[in-house]
């Protein structure tokens, strides 16, 4: 368990202010804040790379706020990997195994190990600059996992790869955590919290704003900067299954239909408020999703109104000024929602 | 030059202005070589050959070599960690201190050995503590050493500081995550990285050692190191005495400085 208690520390123009969350053993930890939030700082800071001014640091009970970088037994992940240019893969793993205090097994032994579980052993001879974005961020996991850390922080890893390298690596992130490594990453990107945490913590100008489950903070935000900076409005925790060649997520009540590839069926889904279209009487369209509603409240936003609306779950659609108008919503009309299987994005947990 | 790029560069129209930056480049250059292949012309190989064969000549060649060698040994011993610390640490007094490591190559060379001098006659602290275990700095090779490395230390120091500030400090706190202590990270991680660097300051500060003859004079008139030489020569018997001893030295200093190039270039599948 790592605990953070009131960690500040002033830079210039910039400062932590009393930076507290704990990180149980067991959890994929989220921190997740916009560039120039802190969070790097808050990683630096646990890694012992940065002191801070005040408050402490916990790792299983032990008070390591000023323990020494190579005595904390924290795993850290730079965001360019920093992967040595000069050594190969293999001379990389070693390197890490030859800090220990006491290696228990065969250096060579345990690096391979390693690059197997992370399917690198292909590479073990290859030289840092031959390698790819995505190899070398499994060089840099495998080469902090090889020092069995008591946590493993990772700051921004996914933020450099392209797409479908995402997933690969989120599908590689979930699996070292199922094998029971504790992690805390930090992102900009509210769709890798949905999809990789358990628990979120949002930080904002070095002050911590809101944590809970992943769940809690997404449903529920405490404060504006939350709910606008994540940009959420229609998440929703589902369950998918198959009906006649369609996948389905029921939510409460709700059956929305929509197109994913992942297998797993509990997951989280976010509708976009611009992308959910509504009319005052059921209409045909292309679009595959449709449900009839109450509105609840009209809100306006930068962008338009925001209408929020009962349909067995809550609903939120954006739309212009003029539409609302021309539509004459009002609080309390019966309206339908409608909106595309595209629309809906899917997230496993 | 590749040949598809000499055609290329033959097939475009020269404009005025690159002819008028081509001719300054030709005038730089020839201002260059003129000089030292009118003295390489003037030199037949037999008077070379008989130079060469002359002890005193051979023996204030190898001189100026191992003093100038021995002196970027022991002080890179100093100066690398000096120009790691200039690298990466902020300290007060900063801009003056990189001021200071720039003043030798600005002060007049005799000027610098009358300095020295001072510094290590047998009534200075280093003379004195020099005496104590039998060596008196002026005239003895040691002393030589010490005029020269005055000179030439500031290339081995800014070329190295540039090598440790192009190593991505990144890649020393991961080493430090990892457990290395700051010793090991410097060798393992931020030497070798600036390694080319170093080696190049290394081959700068050998060469601008060998080649000084100012402060070395005021310090060292005998032994005689080769520059030194070449003056007294053209001092007790003229131009045409000094010039095949010059020739032989240029020579022996080219082949060293593109030896030591040569080894210091990165091999081809080091290059990424």
């Amino acid at each position: 368990m790592l605990s953070l208690c009131a960690i500040s520390k002033k830079f210039p123009g910039f400062e932590l202010k009393e930076v507290s969350f704990t990180v149980e053993d067991g959890d994929y930890f989220i921190l997740l804040g916009e560039s120039g939030a802190g969070k790097s700082m808050v990683l630096e800071t646990i890694a012992g790379l940065v002191l801070p001014d005040s408050g402490s640091i916990l790792l299983d009970g032990r008070e390591i706020t000023r323990e020494k970088i190579q005595r904390r037994g924290i795993g850290l992940v730079f965001q360019d990997h920093a992967v040595f240019p000069h050594m190969t893969v293999r001379g990389n793993l070693q390197y890490a195994l030859k800090a220990l205090p006491r290696v228990q097994e065969n250096t060579a032994e345990a690096a391979e190990k390693m690059a197997e579980r992370l399917s690198i052993i292909s590479l073990l001879e290859r030289k840092p600059a031959t390698l790819s974005g995505g190899e070398l961020q499994r060089v840099a996991l495998a080469r902090t996992l090889i020092q069995k850390p008591g946590i493993l922080l990772l700051d921004e890893p996914l933020a450099s790869v392209d797409h479908q390298l995402k997933s690969e690596l989120r599908a590689l992130l979930r699996q070292i955590h199922k094998e029971g490594q504790t992690i805390l990453h930090v992102t900009h990107d509210f769709e890798e919290a949905i999809s990789l945490g358990s628990r979120v913590a949002v930080i904002n100008n070095g002050m911590i704003v809101q944590e809970g489950t992943t769940h809690e903070v997404f449903e529920h935000p405490r404060s504006n900067f939350v709910a606008g900076f994540a940009g959420i409005k229609n998440f929703f925790r589902v369950t998918l299954s198959v009906k006649n060649g369609k996948t389905k997520a029921r939510t409460g009540p709700v059956e929305i239909e929509l197109i994913t590839e992942e297998n797993e069926t509990e997951g989280f889904i976010i509708i976009r408020a611009e992308d959910l279209v509504l009319s005052r009487e059921p209409v045909d369209t292309s679009m595959v999703n449709h449900f009839q509603g109450t509105i609840q409240r009209i809100v306006p936003s930068r962008s338009g109104c925001e209408v929020t609306l009962d349909a067995g779950i809550l609903f939120t659609a954006l739309v212009t000024s003029t539409s609302a108008d021309q539509l004459g919503l009002r609080e309390g009309n019966s309206v339908w929602v409608h909106f595309k299987a595209t629309a809906v994005k899917y997230f496993c947990l | 030059m590749k040949s598809s790029n000499i055609k290329e560069f033959m097939r475009t129209k020269a404009s005025p202005s690159d002819l008028f930056f081509t001719l300054t480049g030709a005038l730089v250059l020839l201002f260059i070589i003129a000089p030292l292949l009118g003295m390489f012309l003037k030199t037949t190989p037999s008077t070379l050959f008989e130079t060469a064969s002359e002890t005193e000549v051979r023996q204030s060649i190898w001189l100026t070599i191992w003093t100038s060698l021995a002196a970027t040994l022991f002080f890179s011993v100093t100066a690398i960690p000096f120009a790691y610390l200039l690298a990466r640490k902020n300290f007060p007094f900063k801009g003056l201190v990189t001021g200071i490591i720039d003043l030798p190559v600005v002060i007049p060379h005799s000027a610098a050995g009358i300095a020295l001098l001072g510094f290590v006659s047998r009534d200075s602290v280093l003379g004195q503590m020099g005496s104590a275990i039998g060596l008196n700095f002026i005239g003895h090779p040691a002393g030589i050493a010490i005029a020269m490395a005055f000179v030439s230390i500031p290339y081995l120091i800014n070329t190295a500081r540039d090598g440790f500030a192009g190593v991505p400090e990144r890649l020393e706190k991961a080493a430090l995550t990892l457990g290395a202590s700051p010793g090991r990270v410097f060798f393992t991680i931020s030497l070798p990285l600036a390694w080319r660097n170093i080696l190049s300051g290394l081959i700068l500060m050998f060469a601008r050692g060998m080649s000084e003859f100012g402060a070395v004079v005021i310090i060292a008139y005998h032994p005689m190191i080769t520059p030194v030489l070449i003056y007294e020569r053209f001092g007790a018997f003229g131009l045409k005495y000094a010039r095949p001893v010059s020739v032989l030295f240029i020579l022996i200093s080219l082949a060293l400085f593109i030896l030591f190039r040569w080894m210091a270039k990165p091999k081809s599948n080091e290059k990424s």
